[in-house]
This record gives C-alpha cells, structure tokens and sequence, in this order.
C-alpha cells in the first residue's frame, strides 16, 4: 500500500465523534481489501475479522480510533453560526481555520472574528474565546437557515501534505494514523500464517470518552489486545521528557494500563527484527482506547503502540510516514508469531 | 478566472514578480504600453480618445501580507516575522508555503494537552513560532529554504455559492482584477493602470510611480473590510458583503477629493449601481502615497468588501467585484476637468 495515499484519504474524511460515517466508508474500503469479514457495529465501530489458522484460534483486538475533534453548530445569528465544541479543541487555532459544515450538504466555510483594527491592545494579546467566533459560509441568511440545523457537526478541512522526507501533515492523524498502521497490519498478515483470529477495529467516539471500545471490546470478547494512538512528538516547547521522537519508532507503553507479559513479548519482537521502538512511561490513565478495553468484561492484557505526533488537535498534525509503517510492520509479526499467552 | 488565478499566486510584499507576470500577460493586449519601474510596479498606459488632455491613475496593490524566514535553527524549524499587518492570533495550525519552490510548512504549536491553564488563553507571540518543513535538520532544511525566503498561507480559491468566494490576498488582488477589466475600455483621457508593489509595508510602490507619472486625477482600488459579523454593541461596519462598492470619504491616510467622490456617487445613482460608503478614519490605500505627491493629486478610493483581509482566507461577494467595475468604467467615462478643481 502507498501509506501517504491512505494517511490522506483516511485524514482528509470527515468523521467527527458521533458522527463517523465520512470515514467510516474509507475504512471499509481499505480494510475490505484484506480481511474475511467486515461488520460495523451499533455505536458506528468498523470491525475488521481475519480467521487465524489455529485448531480453536483465540482472539487478539486491534483498536485505533477513527474519529477526530470537531465543531457543532449551537446557533444561527443573522446568517453567522455559532458553534460548540466536540472534544479537546485548542482554541488558539479556531480563529482563520477552514471547516466544512455538515448541513443538508457540505458547506466550506470560515471561522471568523472581530478584524484586528477594532480589537483594544490587551484583546489582541488574549486568544479569542469561543462566544466571540463565528462559522462563516459566505451564504445568505435564508440560504443558511436552510442548509444549516442545530446540531449538525463542523469538521476541519485541512489538506493532508507531504513535508520534507518521509513527513506529512493534515488533520485527524489522532487517530487515523494509527488506522492507517492497521491498514498496514492487515496487508503484511495477508502475506502471512496466523494462528490467532484477528479482530482490527476502527472505534468510533474515542474523543469523547473510549466509548466505541469500550462496545466493541464487549462484542469481540478478545484474548488479548493492543490500542494503537498518537504519543507527543517532540516539537518546539516541549522538553526531551514530556516527548518522544518522531521517526524514531512507535513508543511501546508501560505503566499500569499495559500487561507487562503482552510489552515484553512487543519489544523483544522489535529488537529481534531491529525494528526501530521507543519506549513511553505513562503512569496513570493512559486516555486511549487501551484505558477502557483493558477492564473489558473479565479483563484483558492489554498494551498500547504510540506513533510519535507533533502539535497534536490542530489541523496541522505532524508525523513520519515511516513510524506508521513500522508500526504496522511490528503489529503483524507480533500476530503472526503468536502461539500461546502468557508465554511459558 | 483571473480572480481566482491572481488569489492563488504568492507576491508577499517585495517579492511580486509572479502576480506581475499574470497580469502583464492579461492586460497587455488591450493596452498602448507596458512598463515596470525600477520598484517593480507595472504600468500599463492606456492612450485616451482626445476629449481631454488629463493623465489619470488608477492603483491597485500586487502585494500581499505573508510572513519572511528569519532564522533557521539546528533543528531544522524556520523562525519568521511577519511582512505587513499579520494578525498573530491566526498564526497557529496554518499551512504555509515557503519561498520561490512554495515548500509546503505548517505553523504547529504545543499540544493543548500539555498547556498550563495560563497559556491556553494568552495568543502565542510570533516570536514563540516556527515553521515545520518537516526537515530532520538544518542542513537539510537549507537545501529547501533559505533565510529571507517570504512565505504565504497555503488557501485554495472556491466558489461558496450565491455568487460568493473565498481565497486568500483578496486584499489587493480583488482591485488588481478589477483594474484589468477597466484597462479593455478607452476613456476621454490618457489612462495609467498601475500595478503596485510594497502597498503593505506602507505604499511604496505608489509614491515612486505617483511621482514618475504626475497625474492629474488618480483612483486607488481596494479590497477592503468588510466586518459585518454579529456584534455586542451596534456598531455600524466598516463595510457589508453584497452592498455594493465602498466609496472612501476619508481613512487613515487620506482625505478623497470631493469632486471625484461626488462623481462617484452620482454616476452610481444614474447607472443604478448599489454604494455604500466606508467607515471614516480605518485602514489606508495607495491613495495616501499618490495624493501627496509634487503638489497634491486629486484621489479618490473605491473598494471590493472583503471579509478577514489579513488573515489567511478572505470571503467577497462577486456582484460588488461586478459592481466595482461597473461602477468604475461609468464614473471615468463621466470624468471632466471640472471634477478635478476644488469646490
């Protein structure tokens, strides 16, 4: 697969929380490509099923959300929308941004504010707070009132670009990149034997409190299952500890949301196909689907890859298509090597 | 379209050789001479019909605000400041495009996860800033990029429907593309469209062609603010989308010639054209540079509304880019000695 030409498609889809559908097709197109089944389940989770080739195979899950952070529209005022936000949004980036508005059609527009010249001198230093910023769809007020309900979800509408070498920004890497890594799985385990029966889940509603993994974890009843997100890339401001490095390999998490076993066996695959791995010390609530799939039903070892992102929850994510490959790369060996766990 | 082509091509101020070209190209066939002064404005001059022996000027920036490379660190980030009146708060989360090869960039910032409570309301200053080119290092990125490289907002031009579009540098490309319409007409007099450059770093590129050419008249056209957004208190606008051109009265840098603004008006209401007057005492043109120049010109300013000049993608409405031409090509038909001697 060419990894930028799905990183692409999968980034510039619509799909905000609870409203997934955009992407959710692009999923199942790449997905289809690979596995014996394909369902989707009732909070909207693409779940991907490959048949293992053991005697009476055991399940493993592979989890990365496909939803993004987005917009909602709140109100109309004289053809100017008000909006509210649907997970973590930084608003120090709304202010310029272009969105589409999922009205009875899409509408691109523009979030706008007071121009500078009218703003006091102490306005400008301070970010502009939500109830001052506006959706701008250039249409009149009839037109809008129309085209446009409350409720219905705004996305951004960044393009996805190649950077120098092997880096790309767009929109949603948090966390299609990592769906992107699944993608990946899929097609090195199409080439490959398998024992274990694979489930690789796109989840819906991550941002908004894990809740497409905590569903389908339940419906899947998985054996074992590794969550796949976006860790902090090291960028401007932030120290050597609060990062890790971009192109330099997923970070293998530890702490206590990760079975120390699952972990193990990850890195020790990592070092014997020299498949370059950092390592991500994350001591409390991990906030990635692992979090929630590890206390599914009667629990299950869990473990967490995290592809390395700079400035993430802007429209200008920042990642080494390399880390997404070799993500996807560990993720297959790993399955095609597994027998038994916990290993004697 | 020309509007949407001249949108799309970068000329940050000092730099506008790629709009000049793409209007050269453009108004060449229907104009009497081309020429680029030693700034690198382009004048087109257009031989009037006879009827008066006047030298008029209209203007229009080339130019358009974006950003200059600075510095580039051993990371490989490019630190940069602003070129023109960039407005910091919609820095952060834009793509950009840097120098001659348009490189593609992004301006990112620290996650939101990881802020202070204090930081996530203050604007981060363009200082704190970088662009991302994705280079692993310095080295590296120096073979892209090099320090005094401009970059631009990376926006795509579209049409939003009701006849509105959206694309950045409308601010002045708007009045470049309306100036190349008016240069297909001749008129009772001899006609100079220049093309300017430098207009955002403080109307340069105007006082030297003004200079050079001694008009009797001269008309600066303008994208201009439209902040017809929903507001607090009832203050009326600078001006509105879809009213129609906006006629100066006075702005920061000047005041119009009453005679060329009476013409204006009155052409607009025998020809049926909808106007609307800009907000006194806000923004400036090139007529601030042209009407100070030897001993005083006669200017006058009309403008396209444009919703969020100065930030990386502006709205207008392509009945007032209609209206403005309109509007023009009336009122310069209509242009007697008269209307340039004081009341």
């Amino acid at each position: 697969m060419n990894t930028f030409e799905v990183l692409k498609k999968l980034s510039e889809a619509p799909g905000v929380a609870g409203n997934e559908s955009g992407v959710s097709q692009i999923v199942a197109e790449e997905f289809k490509k690979y596995v014996d089944e394909l369902r989707t389940d009732a909070l909207g989770n693409v779940i991907g099923f490959k048949k293992g080739t053991g005697p009476s195979p055991r399940r493993i899950m592979l989890a990365a959300h496909m939803d993004e952070i987005g917009l909602m529209v709140s109100e109309i005022e004289k053809g100017f929308i008000r909006f509210t936000t649907v997970g973590g949004i930084d608003d120090r980036i709304l202010l310029g941004q272009e969105v589409i508005v999922h009205g009875l059609k899409p509408l691109p527009g523009i979030i706008a504010s007071k121009p500078p010249h009218l703003l006091s001198p102490e306005e400008r230093k301070k970010v502009t707070p939500k109830d001052q910023l506006f959706v701008d769809v250039g249409l009149p007020e009839e037109e809008v009132k129309a085209l446009v309900r409350v409720g219905d979800f705004i996305s951004f509408a960044a393009k996805c670009v190649r950077l120098q070498g092997d880096m790309a920004s767009g929109k949603a890497f948090d966390d299609r990149a990592s769906v992107a890594a699944l993608v990946c799985c899929l097609e090195h385990l199409s080439q490959m034997k398998h024992r274990w029966d694979v489930y690789a889940v796109a989840t819906s509603q991550e941002e908004m409190g894990l809740r497409g993994a905590v569903v389908s974890a339940y419906g899947i009843a998985p054996d074992l299952a590794i969550a796949i997100d976006v860790g902090f890339g090291d960028s401007p401001g932030l120290s050597d500890a609060e990062a890790i490095k971009v192109g330099k390999g997923p970070a293998i998490a530890i702490g206590p949301n990760f079975h120390p076993a699952l972990r193990e066996a990850l890195v020790k695959i990592a070092q014997e196909l020299e498949i370059p791995y950092q390592t991500e010390a994350i001591p409390g609530p991990s906030g990635t689907d692992a979090w929630a799939i590890q206390v599914s039903r009667e629990g299950v070892p869990t473990a967490l890859l995290s592809i390395p992102l700079r400035y993430m929850h802007t429209p200008v994510e920042t990642l080494s298509l390399k880390d997404i490959e070799r993500t996807g790369l560990l993720l297959a060996h790993f399955i095609s090597r597994l027998e038994k766990f916990p290993p004697e | 379209m020309l509007l949407k082509e001249l949108s799309e091509a970068i000329g940050v101020s000092g730099n506008e050789e790629k709009v000049r070209k793409i209007i050269e190209e453009y108004v060449k066939p229907h104009v009497d001479k081309v020429s680029v002064d030693s700034i690198g404005n382009l004048i087109a001059f257009k031989q009037g019909d006879g009827s008066y022996s006047l030298k008029v000027v209209l203007a229009a920036h080339m130019d358009e605000i974006g950003l200059m490379v600075t510095y580039i660190n051993e990371k490989g980030y490019l630190h940069f400041r602003p070129v023109g009146g960039v407005d910091e708060r919609i820095l952060p989360g834009k793509r950009v495009l840097v120098g001659d090869k348009a490189v593609p960039g992004v301006i990112g910032l620290k996650p939101i996860h990881l802020l202070k409570e204090e930081e996530r309301s203050q604007v981060a200053p363009v200082e704190s800033l970088v662009i991302d080119i994705g280079a692993s290092d310095k080295s590296s990125a120096e073979k892209m990029v090099k320090v005094g490289d401009y970059a631009t907002f990376d926006v795509a031009f579209q049409e939003l429907g009701a006849r509105r579009v959206k694309g950045k540098a409308f601010d002045d490309r708007a009045g470049c593309a309306v100036l190349a319409e008016l240069v297909k007409e001749r008129y009772p007099f001899d006609l100079y469209a220049v093309f300017t450059v430098q207009e955002e770093v403080g109307l340069r590129g105007a006082k030297v062609a003004a200079y050079a050419i001694e008009p009797d008249a001269a008309f600066s056209i303008e994208g201009t603010v439209a902040d017809d957004l929903p507001k607090e208190k009832d203050v009326s606008p600078t001006a509105r989308l879809g009213h129609g051109p906006a006629i100066t009265i006075m702005d920061r840098t000047f005041v119009a010639f009453h005679p060329l603004v009476r013409l204006l008006v009155e052409t607009a209401e025998a020809e049926g054209i909808p106007y609307q007057f800009k907000q006194p005492l806000v923004g400036g043109t090139d007529s601030g540079a042209i009407h100070l120049t030897k001993k005083g010109v006669p200017s006058a300013t009309v403008a396209v509304p444009c919703r969020y000049i100065h930030s990386p993608v502006s709205i207008l409405s392509l009945d007032d880019f209609e209206n403005t031409i309109r509007l023009m090509e009336a009122a310069l038909k209509r242009l007697k000695p008269e209307h340039l001697r004081v009341e």
